[in-house]
């Protein structure tokens, strides 16, 4: 198909943006030196340096949690909940302000599309805030005893692929319940977070309620180990899951995870077969994969095999890779050296496995860190990359006959995090949902969120939620 | 009468419906709380604690997919029987916890109490627990409560009856299955209950019951994959922390145990249900 | 389920030759096959449909693809008047705006068609004599529909005996959502064949058929008797066109493509009025079937407003500052 229509350059600008040379810590309020060798972080787009990052050792966690525990015994906790509320709703607002600022910032740090910045992070997060705003005085009411309490200090590890939406998942929760934070942004991709320090400061927040010590795995270790740390909260890999889970074991911290995934998304032969392709694009493609609960398992029904794959081809053909800053651009750049020698590695293994690879014409900038939108067919249960987190926009496409087969090969992974359902019949919906082993199914959509809406995963995905009335629970003692 | 010579009881695991001695051939002595001789019990095996979860894991699909109000029912059927059993855990309770016969009579009262009381629970937890959701788009949104699968519980170590059903009542009342190692010195209620279960409508490996040694037991179901979930409630002295960490291999839910056994006489509260409970959250679009 | 979308299942001796409806003529053998293969037909969610179409229409069309993307609207405008109150000489000025749209800018392209009633498609024609502009009629007892078939033909008639050469036919929208799908055929077989060589556009007036489901299925319908065109509305009727609406209908023209050879234009009318409109739906179109369609011969605008707003543009684009309302002319 030749292209009359080709769209010319339509870049955000960037100038929005006033990136400094060098970040410190936020602790207690204020931006302090790190004590660690400091790290860089970089446009993967780019792979241009954008700043130079101070790393937190133990002292400097210390610190943080030293500040969070006062603010809690202080100010933090014995405030008024309205007025605690009142600077969550504050802090809503300034995002929403300079909600254009945080998206560029996150495209360029992150390399996801300006498009899904603007769109779906940045509001999503303010609206993350909104809502816990209004639960901070009626905790009472959510089910946990008429008065349940605060942990106290809470320690926070988040991602890298959602950096500012998974902050707000991890610190609106925890102050509208009266905890105070200690928050490691991810090792790629701090920088919106420290742009939120500076919302913190703007919306007068006491000191030491929020507190963000940047760094890589060591502090976010220290994060987790420090004594005086009530609760942990992660998002990320299984597998540091676990070594957190062992970490807090036999202390009295209490732990959540969400952790990874491998969902499947089911499409039945009498699916809305336009939608369940942009269900399925949406589905892997969002955010280039890197989303924990991605749909990358496709069980397509064996009798519209062939119309959806090539459904699904020709779709994935309009799909605009390139630069994350261009107002039209589908997919970005994966966010690190590391993840994409990871993407590189899993589809060789499919290869040499032997299911057959799909890609699509498709011209990737020189510089940077990128992987085209990939489909495999001929995938068999067995091969890894059926089993194991890719995290990018790899596809893995398997078949069934009945529904049973579906509900089977669906649950036939040791994570359970999301899962999707295409079909038009409502009772198979009703009936599929309720066999699938998984903490969010979307039935004809996919990759939708909400603050009102629990999040979160059954068997090695993690315990615990996140968003809605449940997700209250991770922050509070229940009171009797 | 006096003069006949009891019929004295055998005691064996109860594993997917059946009361097979340990595949070990291993028995121990119970005694009673002056230490007579009361019986000798089976001694359950790893391999007995896989059988267990094999008929756990089995059970689950049937037992999560029961209507609550059905599930309620047979729960309720369990304390039924338990009541017409009533002189016997009297007997076993009172022999193995050194009690008087009167606060036996209270114990075993309490207990049958508290599984009615979780009987009552199944088809509740789904409104209180569950929720709709006002997403900010046109979907319809909903979480409901679901069980989390297998659960492994160490019973506690000296309430032999009623601390046993303060932790496994709420275990199958939000639809889970359960391997549970029971008091090793005081076994024989549990046992009992077993009996009680297996004449009851329980199908076979949603209970599933070993007597013998938690902490010989305890860290093979920690570490087993196809355990979702542990209570350690009855963990031996000084290996609660060993077993979490065994736990956190396969991203168990761990019920931690309190630093002493509490009494279990107390409102128990939601919380042991609601802690071997997912919440599953599911989507639909609003449409034409 | 039959799976009528992926040709690749058609036996191979049954293949069509392209530009025909051949492997579906079985479909309309009775209302009942009719019925069973319209309702066989994929379904439309609704909410996917729309945040598909939401989502297209945030692409930013900037510099050199906004420019070509102006002309090419201008090009596929069918300049529409169809008021009561339309004379000889109101049918004339707008002839005169579809030659040369901008009068202060002959590099502004001429509009695909005048569209008016068929009482006045002789006037049309003399206007555009020699232009190569299309003289488009309503007919069919345009906009209701609502007439004997005699009346129907007989008004079709009249519009290509005045020198129509695009009929603009609307369905009988009570007898679709009645079930009555094989009457609705019949006629636009009947139309198609009054239309002789003039091509046929058939709107499906999808603000009464309210459902994706029903676009979708109308859609199909439409093309299996032949219809050159399948149009959204007839102005008359909010909501008119749509882009999820749109959306659906192109979905169905590329589908259609697939299974029988045969290409099928698309034409949304009414409400669109901006050229941010204009480009959201050129946008659509370039990512749902592709260049194909990216013409005059296939795809349209019905409008009457939307021709002064994209002058307006392209003026703005070619001056670099704003215009207003009287730099472009009224009609």
């Amino acid at each position: 198909m030749t292209s009359l229509f080709e769209y010319a350059p339509a870049p955000e600008s960037r100038s929005i943006v006033d990136v400094a040379p060098s970040y410190g810590l936020f602790v207690d309020g204020e931006f302090v030196d790190g004590s660690g060798e400091p790290m860089k972080t970089v446009n993967p787009a780019t792979e241009e340096v954008l700043s130079e990052i101070a790393v937190g050792t133990e002292a400097d966690v210390d610190r943080a949690v030293r500040a969070a525990r006062r603010a809690s015994t202080r100010v933090w906790g014995p405030m008024r909940p309205a007025d605690r509320g009142k600077y969550l709703f504050r802090i809503a607002r300034i995002l929403q302000e300079r909600a254009r600022e945080f998206a560029v910032l996150e495209s360029l740090d992150n390399g996801k599309p300006i498009r899904e910045s603007r769109d779906v992070d940045v509001p999503l997060a303010a609206a993350h805030f909104f809502y816990h705003a209004g639960w901070a005085d009626k905790l009472g009411h959510a089910g946990l005893g008429p008065d349940p309490r605060p942990h106290g200090v809470a320690g926070q590890v988040i991602p890298w692929n959602f950096p500012l939406l998974m902050l707000a998942w991890k610190v609106a929760p925890a102050l509208a319940t009266g905890n105070t934070v200690v928050l490691k942004p991810a090792e790629t991709t701090p920088l919106t977070a420290l742009l939120f320090a500076e919302v913190c400061r703007q919306a007068d927040l006491p000191p030491g309620v929020v507190n963000i010590v940047t760094g890589a795995g060591d502090t976010g270790r220290a994060v987790v180990e420090h004594e005086d740390v009530d609760k942990v909260a992660f998002t990320g890999s299984t597998e540091v899951g676990r070594s957190i889970a062992r970490a807090v074991a036999g202390t009295r911290k209490v732990l959540t995870l969400e952790l990874g995934g491998k969902a499947a998304n089911i499409v039945f032969d009498d699916a809305p077969i336009d939608q369940a392709v942009e269900g399925i694009v949406r589905g892997i493609f969002f955010n280039q994969g890197h989303v924990c609960c991605a749909g990358s398992r496709l069980l397509v029904q064996e009798s519209v095999h062939d119309e959806v794959i090539a459904s699904l081809q020709r779709r994935i053909g309009t799909l605009r890779v390139g630069d994350p800053l261009d107002k039209n651009t589908d997919i970005g750049a994966i966010n690190s050296a590391e993840q994409l020698a990871r993407i590189r590695e899993l589809s060789d293994v499919g290869e040499a496995e032997g299911a057959h690879r799909w890609q699509p014409v498709c011209e990737l900038p020189e510089r940077g860190f990128w992987f085209p939108p990939t489909v495999f067919t001929d995938v068999s249960p067995a091969h890894r990359i059926a089993r194991d987190e890719v995290f990018g926009p790899v596809l893995s496409v398997l078949t069934f006959r009945t529904p049973d087969e579906a509900v089977a090969k669906a649950n036939n992974t040791t994570y359970g995090l999301s899962a999707g359902i295409w079909t038009e019949k409502g009772s198979r919906i009703l009936a599929i949902a309720d066999r699938l082993r998984a903490g969010v199914v979307w039935a004809n959509t996919f990759n939708q969120f909400d603050p009102t809406s629990p999040f979160g995963g059954y068997k090695q995905s993690g315990y615990g939620r996140e968003g809605g009335r449940h997700g209250l629970a991770a922050y509070l003692k229940e009171s009797s | 009468m006096s003069d006949r010579l009891a019929v004295r009881k055998t005691y064996k695991l109860y594993v997917n419906g059946a009361f097979p001695r340990s595949e070990s051939g291993r028995t121990y002595e119970v005694t009673d709380a002056r230490g007579a001789f009361l019986a000798n019990a089976a001694h359950a095996s790893r391999k007995d604690a896989r059988d267990a979860v094999v008929a756990a894991r089995g059970a689950f699909g049937k037992w999560s997919g029961t209507t609550a109000y059905n599930r309620g029912q047979v729960l309720y059927r369990v304390a039924e029987v338990m009541e017409g059993r009533h002189a016997q855990f009297c007997e076993e309770v009172a022999a193995g916890e050194g009690l008087s016969a009167g606060r036996a009579r209270a114990v075993v009262d309490a207990a049958v109490d508290r599984w009615v009381w979780y009987a009552g629970w199944t088809d509740k937890l789904a409104a209180v627990l569950g929720s709709a959701n006002p997403v900010a788009g046109p979907y319809f949104d909903f979480s409901l409560p679901e069980p989390t699968g297998v659960v492994a519980v160490l019973a506690p170590q000296r309430s032999s009856l009623l601390g046993l059903v303060s932790v496994l009542a709420p275990v199958l009342a939000g639809g889970n299955t359960a391997v549970v190692v029971t008091s090793r010195e005081r076994p024989l209620p549990a046992i009992t209950l077993g009996e009680v279960l297996a004449t009851s409508d329980v199908p076979g490996g949603v209970v599933n019951l070993l007597t013998g040694d938690a902490g010989e037991i305890g860290p093979w179901l920690a570490e087993h994959d196809d355990v979702d979930a542990i209570d350690l409630t009855g963990a031996p002295a000084g290996r609660a922390l060993e077993l979490e960490r065994l736990a956190a291999g396969s991203i168990k839910r761990v019920l931690r145990p309190p630093a002493e056994e509490p009494d279990w006489t107390a409102d128990p509260g939601t919380g042991r249900m609601t802690r071997f409970l997912e919440t599953k959250t599911v989507w639909h679009p609003i449409g034409l | 389920m039959t799976h009528v979308l992926d040709p690749g299942t058609l036996e191979a001796g049954t293949r069509p030759a392209p530009g025909s409806g051949a492997p579906f003529d079985d479909v309309t053998r009775s209302d009942a096959a009719l019925r069973a293969f319209l309702h066989g037909l994929p379904g439309v969610d609704q909410v996917g449909a729309e945040q598909r179409a939401a989502t297209l229409g945030t692409r930013s069309i900037k510099t050199t693809a906004k420019a070509w993307a102006i002309d090419t609207a201008i090009s596929m405008v069918d300049l529409t008047t169809l008021e009561g109150a339309d004379t000889p000489g109101k049918v004339r000025s707008l002839a005169a705006k579809a030659r040369r749209p901008d009068p202060t800018d002959t590099t502004a392209p001429a509009v695909a068609a005048v569209c008016v009633y068929g009482d006045l498609a002789g006037v049309a024609v003399e206007a555009l004599e020699g232009s190569g502009i299309h003289v488009a009629a309503v007919a069919t007892a345009f906009p209701s529909g609502r007439a004997s078939r005699e009346v129907k033909l007989a008004d079709v008639r009249d519009a290509v005996g005045n020198g129509a050469d695009e009929i603009d036919m609307v369905i009988d929208r009570g007898a679709f959502l009645s079930g009555r799908y094989l009457e609705v055929f019949d006629e636009i077989v009947a139309v198609k064949r009054e239309c002789g060589d003039a091509h046929l556009k058939v709107i499906l007036e999808t603000g009464e058929l309210v459902t994706y489901d029903n676009a979708r299925r109308a859609s199909w319908l439409a093309m299996l008797a032949g219809a050159d065109f399948i149009k959204t509305s007839t102005g008359k009727v909010s909501p008119a066109a749509t882009l999820p609406v749109c959306l659906v209908m192109l979905e169905a023209v590329r589908d259609f493509r697939a299974a029988t050879g045969r290409q099928v234009g698309v034409k949304p009318a009414g409400g669109i009025r901006t050229t941010k409109d204009a480009l959201k739906h050129l946008v659509l179109v370039n990512e749902t079937v592709g260049a194909d369609w990216l013409s005059p011969d296939w795809f349209r605008f019905g409008a009457s407003s939307l021709l002064n707003d994209l002058l307006l543009q392209r003026q703005k684009l070619r001056t670099g500052h704003y215009g207003g309302p009287d730099h472009v002319s009224i009609d």
